[in-house]
């Protein structure tokens, strides 16, 4: 089984990337914790449910920081929050920290900082996609030549 | 929407199989939250929406265990979802938020959450959840077993549960609640059993508005002070209802009343600020509810200027049309008398402070100036109400509640989800005085809205008759009294010379209210039993049902309206009753939330029922003419044959106002 051990240490070696490099923090872990026979595919869902929401978040708050008469801050800072809460449930841990600048931005009604962290919040969000499905991928792999996915702590 | 795996014999095994209810707009939360409590071995049903929640606790009260909540949400805000089930089903509710200031703990403690989460939840903190179902439980069978000791278990249920809503059956049906579509009429049901987790089976306690009011007078009639769970029960004389259901409900009311103080003496503070009749009007509608006068404890002039505006209104229409003054709260002494609520200090929610505001039976117009009306409120956390209300005289501080009965029975009737205003009769000061303390609306507002999620006990501030002043030498009050002695309407036209509501011959409409709406949330239209509701008062109350009336311009959209309540008002017996329109969707949030459901609210049955109190109230001394005015009153009242009265001997001066 050189293939699965083979993958398997890429997976684990990937993980811990994203874990230091900040996209990833604790509660992903414990997100994979609570995959198990009875929710296999759980991980994969939530993170598919958080992309969604986040894309329609950033649209949001885009639309309401693009306003020209008066930006609704009060709107920016509800999507703002809500995209906080989501991020730190899945452990978006980058996105989560945007977000928490982002939230005084919008306190201060600082409409460039804002649109600013609105720039940072997206380009997080792309970044953590793209590893997240890489890190998926390689699941599959892993899980398609028989062996199992290995917990990283 | 997902319903998790269904756990038999949840009984046995508790906590496995616990049912939760989790509420969350954000799909990714509730997935993870649905899982983690599934890992829990809890049956976990979910929703995205509050309404939908609220419609399925609705359904089946006995559905669920526990409910956990996210604080932010679009359709219906956490805190308000959150005082909804305490008082309706009166479930052990968790709060869910990523924001974890200390405010908004606070909040969510004071609107009788039984914990606050932050996310990322974790798992162990899901596994300890049950705890708060056993809690209660337990709390309620210690209040069984408890015989005469009703502090101790309410004192440690609140700290236990968090909230004083340890409350078996009882079930304030005060707040209206937005969805009104979805609800009940009143129900007066007793007794429904229902199945409880554990091996408990207590039947439910349906707290109509009827059943409240009992509750109200029952509690006004012992004092605040005094009244324990034994006594009311005693006094309300129901069939198959036990001692902890009064507890239970008690304590919900004076953490009710508790909130409310503290808006009220936001309030107060700010109605002194204004100094303007209006606002004193304002306020004391928002006084009405109970809490809203302790709240006002605050400045002692805000208080007594918004005693005096409003009791100018209030007993300026007692005074002058003795039979057809609306209020009927001057009875013996025209005073009302505010009791000091003592629970104020209370996170129970469920105490309910009646206030008898005791209205200074001297005409000086200035007396109720002197009158710390913040007396009231203080008393009611540091019962030095007599201290107070020595000035005036002594009327019995029984605060008139049966608005807050009625208001809470409405308010079942209405909505279930409308806390039950804490009546707290305040006794309207009487004032000669021209100025009128302006109750600051937003105290009552924020009183009210500071409901706690179980108790929200319809306040009503029961206007001292201010009347015997009025009717007497007090110029002022003459002044006042006039216009009141013509119409309901006009009561406060002269006093609100800064009122800016359009209307100025109905101030007092406006002010009572304003009052009432705020304290009265989810008044239903079938206070009819109240007397009389003034269906006029509808536009007043519409407006504030969202505790906007707390704003003494609030005044003014009442004034705009129908201010009808006027002529009903005198005419009925003696009561000044403000009906608010009536659509008792309680909105329970404090000032700074907007809730739509306002207009709702108040289309449903508000009633400003402010009911002076009777013979309890006699103010010796300075009386005079008030004396004269509280006979004729209570003449009056007995012809009348008031019908909340006449049980509970709560002569106060009760607004009832249904929101």
């Amino acid at each position: 089984m050189d293939v699965v051990n083979q993958l398997q240490r890429q997976f684990i070696d990937y993980s811990a990337s994203l874990h230091r490099e900040g996209f990833l923090d604790d509660q992903f872990t414990q997100l994979q914790k609570l995959q198990d026979d009875n929710s296999p595919d759980f991980v994969v869902e939530v993170a598919s449910l958080f992309f969604e929401d986040c894309e329609k978040l950033i649209n949001n708050m885009a639309r309401a920081l693009e306003q020209q008469q008066g930006v609704d801050f009060k709107q920016v800072d509800a999507s703002v929050h809500q995209l906080k809460g989501s991020s730190s449930s899945i452990g978006a841990m980058r996105v989560k920290d945007v977000c928490i600048a982002f939230r005084s931005f919008c306190e201060a009604q600082n409409r460039e900082g804002c649109l600013r962290c609105l720039q940072q919040v997206t380009h997080e969000y792309s970044l953590l996609k793209n590893k997240l499905q890489t890190l998926f991928r390689l699941q599959q792999q892993i899980l398609a030549a028989g062996g199992s996915i290995p917990v990283v702590e | 929407m997902r319903v998790g795996r269904v756990i038999s014999d949840e009984n046995d095994s508790f906590p496995v199989g616990m049912r939760v209810l989790a509420v969350d707009d954000d799909p990714t939360c509730l997935l993870l939250l649905e899982t983690l409590l599934t890992k829990c071995k809890y049956n976990v049903t979910t929703t995205s929406q509050a309404i939908t929640a609220l419609k399925m606790l609705r359904e089946n009260k006995n559905k669920f265990d526990l409910v956990i909540s996210d604080v932010h949400m679009p359709d219906m805000d956490g805190f308000k979802l959150l005082e909804l089930v305490g008082l309706e089903m009166d479930l052990p509710v968790i709060m869910l938020s990523a924001n974890g200031d200390t405010k908004l703990v606070m909040k969510g403690i004071t609107h009788g959450a039984c914990d606050y989460l932050l996310k990322p939840v974790r798992i162990e903190e899901l596994q300890n959840i049950w705890q708060h179902v056993i809690r209660r439980k337990k709390f309620d069978r210690k209040d069984r077993n408890g015989s005469g000791s009703q502090d101790k278990p309410y004192i440690d249920s609140s700290e236990a549960a968090g909230l004083g809503n340890v409350d078996q059956n009882g079930k304030f049906n005060k707040k209206r609640k937005d969805q009104n579509e979805d609800e009940d009429e009143e129900r007066d049901e007793n007794g429904h059993d229902n199945e409880d987790l554990s091996t408990q089976k207590k039947p439910r306690v349906v707290w109509s508005v009827e059943l409240h009011r009992k509750f109200v007078a029952a509690v006004n009639q012992l004092g605040i002070e005094k009244a324990v769970p034994k006594k009311i029960l005693e006094l309300m004389d129901v069939e198959n209802l036990t001692r902890e259901n009064v507890a239970s409900h008690l304590q919900k009311f004076r953490l009710y009343l508790k909130r409310i103080s503290c808006v009220a003496n936001q309030q107060a503070n700010m109605a002194a600020a204004l100094g303007s009749v209006d606002s004193t009007h304002l306020r004391m509608g928002t006084m009405n509810g109970l809490g809203n006068f302790h709240t006002l404890a605050g400045p002692d002039q805000i208080h007594n200027a918004a005693f005096r505006s409003f009791q100018h209104s209030g007993v300026l229409r007692r005074l002058n049309t003795p039979s057809g003054v609306g209020i009927s709260g001057l009875p013996s002494s025209g005073l009302v008398q505010l009791s000091p609520v003592q629970n104020l200090g209370n996170t129970s929610t469920n105490q309910s402070k009646l206030q008898s505001f005791v209205i200074p039976g001297n005409h000086n117009a200035n007396i109720l100036q002197g009158m710390p009306m913040s007396l009231e409120f203080d008393q009611l956390q540091n019962n030095r109400a007599a201290s107070h209300v020595g000035q005036f005289p002594s009327v019995d501080n029984t605060t008139v509640l049966p608005v807050s009965s009625i208001s809470a029975s409405l308010i079942d009737a209405g909505c279930s989800s409308s806390p039950l205003l804490g009546v707290t009769s305040n006794s309207l000061l009487l004032e000669g005085s021209s100025q009128l303390p302006t109750l600051h609306a937003r105290n009552l507002r924020d009183s009210v809205s500071g409901f706690p999620n179980r108790s929200t006990l319809s306040d009503f501030t029961s206007i001292a008759p201010a009347s015997n002043q009025l009717h007497g030498s007090k110029a002022d009050i003459q002044d006042q009294a006039s216009p009141i002695s013509c119409n309901a309407g006009k009561i406060i036209s002269s006093a609100p010379q800064d009122w800016n509501a359009p209307k100025k011959d109905a101030p007092y409409q406006s002010n009572v209210p304003s009052c009432s709406i705020n304290s009265l949330r989810a008044v239903n239209g079938d206070m009819a039993w109240l007397g009389q509701c003034l269906d006029q008062n509808n536009p007043i109350f519409n407006r504030n049902v969202g505790f906007d009336f707390v704003d003494p311009l609030s005044i003014k959209f009442s004034e705009g309206e129908n201010l009808a309540m006027e002529p009903s008002v005198i005419e009925k017996e003696g009561y000044l009753m403000v009906q608010p329109s009536r659509q008792g969707s309680y909105i329970p949030d404090n000032e700074d939330e907007n809730f739509a459901m306002e207009p709702s609210v108040i289309e449903k049955e508000g009633y400003l029922i402010v009911q002076p109190r009777r013979q309890g109230s006699y103010i010796p001394g300075n009386l005079g003419s008030l004396e004269d005015l509280a006979s004729a009153i209570t003449k009056q009242d007995h012809d009348k044959g008031k019908p909340t009265d006449g049980d509970f001997g709560y002569n106060d001066y009760s607004l009832r106002t249904c929101i």
